[in-house]
């Protein structure tokens, strides 16, 4: 089934690292979320758009040698989790570097990258990465 | 009179040599270096593409501005590898780079100066008054068919300029020259350009090259030492220099602008990205003559002087394009015809 609506919807968070803010407890969520987990109700209408900066740097990480079909042009490559500065870990992957060089707490910055391809017709799906600073 | 506010390339850091390529191909590289003067090129990676290399150059010149990103009124894309045939690269920009919705867009296509021509739509649009800012892109991700000889020089790499009422970097005028010329092209379907091999010269770079930047000083009633940088449009390394040599330019003021000989030719991005490497490094005052130029064929001449704001630019704030350059990383012809969808995997 096509992905083109769930994709569209995600655009923004995926394209610009749109989170949400609950502007209850000031707790900032990336993925956004529409309700706040810990002011529940308190938050309803209270949750506002923030962009994080893209700056963080790398939490842990893995080396996937086994990867999915549309990353077969790319293994190995590294999947991370990013700390960014604003607080949400993130989950992305690190482009254009030397899987053995990786280090926890290399400083990264995020970069737009292309994610996935509904076959050789269907749309491309662009999404956040990594790259080191 | 409108202006350059801010400026930002992208190269990809993978690269190839040329001695690479040419020891696939059973060539002496001597003869690619030395002829052509093409030493390596850039390679976008595999998750890379017009529009990523778009969006990290626009990216780079929205935070040198400092400006509301709600000011830029417009955004034009110049390719001639678009991602999608149909459904425009400058849509997906808006949202990518969080511009309006309320914004004037299209993707462009005149060869290698598609990009130019959008800095010249977007130049109309400020000086009629109708937008305060607009962006204008050039970005390719060009392709050679093996063993041809564009294989050495076909790279990738974009440059935004941000184009607006008051900037750092003031367009005195602008000219373009266009016949209709054979000279390269490829058809609708078409993987790989075929080309006219001699006949790119004379009639069809040299020609429109010459024509634009010698109007351009008639019109301006210049000389060429009346620059401080000249740069042509790069399809080789050869090429731009000779033009400038007929022209009566001293290398000094070409060598900042040619980046061909390191990461080949960025096709829209080519004269573009030059010119923001000359950004990079200019004082108040500077006068720089820029001319690109597109197969088909045309070329589009800028008049640029440089103004004191240039002083209080924040250009730090993003990563300069020599500095992007002096970070490669080098692969190998299997990775690079990997990378670059060369190989047809199952069901292909």
């Amino acid at each position: 089934m096509s992905e083109v609506p769930r994709f569209w919807r995600e655009a923004k968070h995926r394209y610009r690292l749109v989170g949400t803010r609950c502007e209850n407890c000031n707790t900032l969520y990336f993925p956004p979320r529409d309700i706040c987990p810990k002011c529940r109700r308190e938050s309803v209408g209270k949750m506002r758009e923030e962009e994080l900066s893209g700056e963080g740097e790398i939490y842990s990480f893995t080396i996937v040698h086994d990867g999915l079909e549309q990353f077969k042009l790319q293994v190995p490559y590294v999947m991370a989790l990013i700390k960014t500065k604003e607080g949400p870990l993130v989950t992305g992957q690190i482009v254009d570097c030397d899987p053995s060089e990786i280090k926890i707490g290399m400083n990264v910055r995020s970069v737009l990258r292309k994610v996935r391809t509904e076959g050789k017709s269907g749309i491309l799906q662009y999404g956040y990465k990594f790259e080191l600073k | 009179m409108s202006s350059i506010v801010s400026y930002g390339s992208y190269v990809p850091r993978f690269r190839i040599k040329a001695e690479e390529i040419a020891r696939i191909w059973g060539e002496n590289p001597e003869n690619i270096k030395g002829g052509l003067m093409i030493y390596s090129k850039s390679v976008p990676g595999p998750d890379e593409d017009v529009l990523t290399i778009s969006a990290e150059a626009a990216k780079n010149a929205i935070k040198r501005s400092g400006i509301d990103k709600s000011t830029i009124g417009a955004i034009f894309v110049g390719s001639e590898s678009h991602p999608y045939a149909v459904k425009p690269t400058a849509s997906i920009l808006v949202e990518a780079l969080g511009l309006p919705n309320s914004i004037h867009s299209a993707d462009y296509e005149f060869a290698c100066k598609a990009g130019t021509a959008a800095m010249q739509n977007v130049m109309g649009l400020v000086d009629s008054g109708m937008i305060e800012n607009g962006l204008a892109i050039g970005a390719d991700t060009s392709q050679g068919a093996p063993g041809d000889a564009l294989e050495y020089s076909a790279s990738a790499g974009g440059t935004a300029y941000i184009i607006g009422k008051k900037g750092i970097a003031d367009i005195n005028r602008t000219y373009s020259y266009t016949t209709d010329t054979p000279d390269f092209w490829r058809r609708e379907g078409e993987k790989y350009p075929s080309h006219g091999g001699r006949f790119t010269g004379e009639p069809a770079y040299f020609k429109h090259v010459l024509m634009g930047a010698k109007k351009m000083m008639e019109m301006q009633n210049t000389k060429p030492t009346d620059y401080d940088y000249a740069v042509f449009h790069q399809p080789n390394g050869k090429f731009p220099t000779r033009a400038a040599k007929m022209l009566g330019f001293k290398e000094e003021q070409v060598k900042d602008g040619l980046l061909t000989p390191i990461i080949g030719n960025t096709y829209s991005a080519s004269m573009m990205i030059g010119l923001s490497a000359i950004l990079e490094k200019s004082e108040p005052g500077d006068r720089i003559l820029a001319v690109a130029f597109g197969s088909g064929a045309g070329s589009d001449a800028f008049d640029i002087t440089v103004n004191d704001s240039i002083r209080s630019f924040n250009k730090n704030a993003a990563t300069g394009v020599m500095d992007q350059i002096n970070r490669p990383i080098w692969v190998d012809y299997a990775n690079y015809v990997k990378y670059r969808g060369k190989i047809l995997m199952r069901g292909e």
